[in-house]
């Protein structure tokens, strides 16, 4: 049973190193990254400047690059580095449980682009 | 080459647009703690222009969301904001600026970035290139109106798909037979400019424009061959040129841009330029090579930040990248094109406005073209960016 805030994502077996998924289940959506050093982590995976999709993006150590624009995220702390993006993603605490990956969401409120709207349907 | 024996005391950037505001940036992260001192053309802080023709175009984002500077953002900088740059002495590392005053430092970096090229016309002819232009062609978009866009290049594909969206009907002329072959080649310049077609726009290419007609206010367009295209408002985008003229008679080497060595220095000890404006050398191609795109303006100066720094640094590690909304579609591209690869759809059907286009010489992927496949454009971007061997500073 799934604890209220908790997110079960998948085996960590189904997530190669320097991959990353998106969790669409939750809204709005989670982006969750297995490192090349073998960390897992869970940010947020709008953009916050643009509706872009950071799981598609540049996983590069503990950071991701908008697939679109220039803007990198840490993965530990969701912090962003430049522009376009203006302020940093939400980050969530991910961990392994029983070879599992389960996310905890953060209780901050997201930071979305403007336009886009939350919701399970419309990306 | 002589390489700097420390750290300038202090750093004048002409430009305050994206690069100069990267520069500012980069030189702070990387530690430096002397004076930063920006002199910027426009009055405005450092703003985004790529919404220009697109969300701020449609409305959907205002003034405030073009802001580069983070909130609270604090460079200690001092900007210098509506004061134009109008002659350089390198020798002196001299700038002097329109009204009468001279600003010098150990280092001075050229980040002017372009101007629009423009027509002269009666009013409803716009140019987007600023702030000013877009909010005022903005005003001028209303729905059943006739626009026609002059240029099928990326400025005049993304002002026809925003106005189209706005339910404007919209005409596309291009004088070259196929659109954005110089960014893409005929093959995937023709698939990318089909989505006018597919969104109701029309595009008419092979045809010069004569003239922009009407008194008062234009009318129509005249095209070389005499025929007249109805028109209530017009836009000309029609490229940009590096704002270079005030550099005319430095002694710097403006051939293609401000020329620079792979990292950004020019011939003049202490003058750098980076952005729209500079042409750096590109190591692939053995040539300098003016990039005009967003992210190459973002991210260079941080390498001439090292440059200034250290007294050295390794050229871009990414090949040159651009992306376009248009109609919905992501475009991206990254990649050198030398004009004789031959281009393979990997992924996707042009059909759907879905392509991953894989450029290849003797071989080896040089460029990759995505439309609307942002995960796997994303990999094979990835895969260009190899460390390249070339020489240090040349």
């Amino acid at each position: 049973m799934t604890q209220p805030g908790t997110v079960r994502v998948c085996p960590l077996a189904d997530l190669p190193r320097g991959e990353a998924l998106r969790v669409d289940e939750v809204d709005p959506p989670i982006a969750v990254f297995h490192t090349d050093d073998g960390e897992v982590f869970a940010i947020d995976d709008t953009c916050t400047h643009q509706d872009a999709s950071l799981s598609e993006g540049w996983l590069e150590g503990c950071a991701v690059e908008c697939p679109l624009h220039a803007s990198t995220f840490d993965l530990r702390t969701g912090e962003v580095d430049a522009p376009p993006a203006k302020v940093g993603v939400r980050a969530h605490r991910a961990e392994v449980v029983d070879g599992e990956i389960v996310v905890t969401l953060s209780t901050e409120p997201p930071r979305l682009p403007p336009g886009v709207l939350r919701g399970p349907v419309g990306r | 080459m002589s390489v700097p024996p420390a750290p300038p005391r202090s750093v004048l950037v002409v430009g305050a647009g994206l690069a100069g505001h990267a520069t500012a940036q980069a030189l702070r992260r990387q530690g430096y703690d002397g004076r930063v001192t920006v002199l910027g053309d426009e009055t405005e802080r450092p703003y985004d222009r790529t919404p220009l023709t697109k969300e701020f175009l449609a409305g959907r984002v205002g003034t405030d969301d073009l802001r580069l500077e983070a909130d609270g953002e604090d460079l200690d900088v001092d900007w210098h904001l509506g004061v134009h740059a109008v002659a350089l002495d390198p020798a002196r590392r001299v700038v002097s600026t329109g009204d009468g005053r001279e600003w010098t430092a150990d280092a001075v970096v050229l980040a002017a970035g372009a101007r629009a090229r423009r027509l002269t016309g009666p009013a409803g002819l716009h140019t987007v290139r600023t702030v000013a232009d877009s909010a005022a062609l903005r005003g001028e978009l209303v729905p059943g109106a006739r626009l026609v866009v002059i240029g099928a290049g990326w400025v005049g594909a993304e002002v026809a798909s925003t106005a189209a969206g706005l339910g404007l009907d919209v005409t596309v002329l291009e004088a070259a037979a196929t659109p954005l072959a110089g960014p893409l080649g005929e093959e995937m310049g023709t698939v990318v400019a089909g989505l006018h077609a597919r969104h109701g726009v029309t595009l008419r290419c092979g045809v010069p424009v004569a003239g922009v007609q009407g008194t008062d206010r234009v009318t129509g367009v005249e095209l070389a061959d005499g025929t007249v295209v109805p028109a209530d408002v017009v836009v000309a985008g029609i490229g940009a040129a590096p704002a270079v003229d005030w550099l005319v008679g430095s002694g710097l080497d403006l051939s293609a841009g401000v020329v620079c060595s792979a990292v950004g220095a020019t011939d003049a000890p202490g003058v750098y330029a980076v952005g729209d404006c500079s042409a750096w050398f590109d190591p692939v191609l053995g040539r300098p090579l003016r990039v005009e795109h967003w992210t190459d303006a973002r991210e260079r100066p941080a390498v001439l930040a090292r440059l200034l720094l250290e007294g050295r640094a390794d050229p871009p590690p990414r090949p040159p990248y651009f992306w376009s909304d248009q109609y919905g579609v992501r475009v991206q591209f990254a990649g050198r094109r030398h004009g004789d690869e031959t281009v393979t759809v990997e992924a996707g059907d042009p059909a759907d406005a879905s392509v991953l286009a894989v450029y290849r010489r003797h071989g080896e992927p040089v460029a990759v073209l995505g439309m609307n496949q942002t995960k796997l454009f994303t990999r094979l971007r990835r895969s260009l960016a190899t460390p390249q061997p070339v020489p240090a500073v040349p």
